[in-house]
């Protein structure tokens, strides 16, 4: 991985954010469409109803994401760990999870929806489904790229399972684990988005399909932004904790 | 001391079952310094992974002070020939490894304190081992080892991936720190030079299945200009016929 001083990160994503500006305000003063409105009247309209109609959206949203990325890592990274560390497991698990990572699990919604209801466990499980392959695989992977000197020279200092787990495993494998939480994190908002179309009132893909429909461009594209700056900002998050804590690379 | 009675490790490959040693015998005293050469494939690495504990599947007996090997309850320090240092602890951190895992602390004494300032990595302690060249990355090795003051110290050829220069200054140092903590130690090398310089005696394996072809008496140990002395020509014409034979 190329470490980005963070300055020039910062430099970067600004440069970024007033390019999209600068193509988004010439495209609608261009094409002058009520389909297209200029940034500054969307960045007005987000002023206006972000405390009173949106606030409750981002939340919902927010609390779902969160909790989908923490129960993937949760099930996938205890699960990537065993495969990695026990050849057995890796040899009884590994065909399920190469078989079932192809299969599109969008796909499923119908069925976990007849499963598991219209709420928010079927929410909760479809984010699950689709980002916990990749955070399995990752932490495996993680586990079995470790030298084994490394292992070799903890156990002649006559470490424990649990010492080898602290000293070695957790510490070798947090910045992968932490690499493919951010890449699952684009994942998991495109499934946010779907998931809320059906079965709710709360959360931005509710609100920008409500505004869609209720021609309402401003709020739909107001909603847009705020959603795209909330993965932004969870990006954000993860990459800040994966530079503190991987210092050493 | 260091008991080592018949020897014989098995494994299995995918070419069926290979036998990796074949009825070994060492009796090592205590505080001695042997450096143990053979082929490539000879099971110099495995002897040593029997006598650290890791390799735990073997015919005969190895004793340690009269107990069998246990990392839990002896202190083994092994130095590998890529370091074996943790990558995300810095320097500090590696070194007292082995403190933090036989006791459960990390303070070091005045031994220890003065073991970095001989080995000259006292003012690295907060570097992470990708900011040092190998030299330094192998004397934190040195130190970690050392620090616990172990019963068995087990190198696998350690300054074989060093430059000349840093090899021999690494050599050097080695056998100073060594002679202020005289440990038992197994040097396992593939170098004639490195076994004569460092070796108190030289243990010659055969090809695989490795046995032990001879213990010799190095008169070389820790001699200055050793290539202009007699007795360096004599051992090596001596460990090379041994090691051609087989």
């Amino acid at each position: 991985m190329i470490s980005v001083p963070s300055k020039e990160k910062w430099q970067g994503a600004l440069y970024s954010l007033v390019v999209v500006l600068v193509g988004w305000w010439l495209v609608s003063w261009l094409l002058r469409l009520p389909i297209i409105p200029s940034p500054f009247a969307v960045f007005i309209n987000i002023a206006e109803v972000f405390s009173t109609r949106m606030e409750v959206h981002v939340l919902y949203s927010l609390g779902r994401i969160m909790g989908g990325i923490m129960v993937s890592i949760l099930i996938g990274v205890p699960l990537g760990y065993l495969m990695g560390a026990f050849e057995r497991v890796n040899r009884l698990l590994s065909p399920l999870v190469y078989f079932t990572y192809p299969v599109p699990k969008l796909a499923l919604l119908p069925i976990v929806m007849l499963l598991f209801g219209l709420g928010e466990a079927s929410k909760l499980i479809m984010i699950v489904l689709i980002v916990v392959f990749q955070i399995i695989v990752t932490s495996r992977d993680a586990v079995r790229s470790i030298p084994q000197e490394i292992f070799r020279s903890l156990r002649s200092l006559g470490a424990s399972r649990l010492q080898v787990f602290t000293e070695i495993i957790l510490p070798a494998s947090l910045s992968e684990v932490l690499t493919a939480t951010r890449l699952a994190l684009g994942t998991a908002v495109s499934i946010l988005f779907f998931t809320e179309t059906f079965g709710t009132e709360f959360g931005m893909g509710y609100f920008i399909m409500d505004a869609w429909l209720r021609v309402d461009y401003l709020d739909m594209y107001g909603g847009i932004v705020v959603l795209s700056f909330m993965g932004f900002l969870l990006f954000t998050v993860i990459d800040l904790l994966d530079s503190y804590l991987s210092s050493w690379r | 001391m260091i008991a080592v009675k018949d020897l014989s490790v098995k494994y299995k490959s995918n070419r069926g079952e290979v036998q990796a040693l074949n009825k070994v015998n060492i009796n090592m005293a205590a505080g001695d310094l042997y450096t143990v050469i053979g082929p490539s494939g000879c099971g110099k690495s495995t002897l040593l992974y029997v006598l650290s504990g890791i390799l735990t599947d073997f015919e005969g007996s190895v004793l340690i002070n009269g107990k069998p090997v246990n990392p839990r309850t002896q202190r083994i320090g092994l130095i590998l020939q890529n370091y074996g240092l943790l990558p995300w602890k810095t320097v500090y951190q590696n070194v007292t490894l082995g403190l933090k895992i036989k006791y459960g602390h990390t303070g070091l004494n005045e031994d220890g304190r003065h073991l970095l300032q001989q080995l000259g990595i006292d003012d690295l302690l907060n570097r992470y081992p990708k900011e040092l060249s190998g030299g330094q990355q192998q004397r934190v090795a040195i130190a970690r080892a050392f620090m616990l003051k172990p019963d068995l110290l087990l190198m696998d050829e350690p300054f074989s991936a060093l430059d000349a220069i840093t090899r021999e200054e690494i050599q050097e140092l080695f056998l100073e720190t060594w002679q202020k903590n005289p440990v038992n130690t197994v040097f396992v090398t593939h170098s004639v030079d490195e076994a004569l310089y460092l070796g108190r005696k030289v243990a010659v394996f055969s090809p695989s299945p490795g046995r032990i072809l001879e213990v010799a008496d190095n008169p070389c140990f820790h001699k200055d200009k050793l290539q202009f002395k007699d007795e360096y020509h004599e051992m090596s014409m001596h460990l090379r016929s041994l090691l051609s034979k087989g």
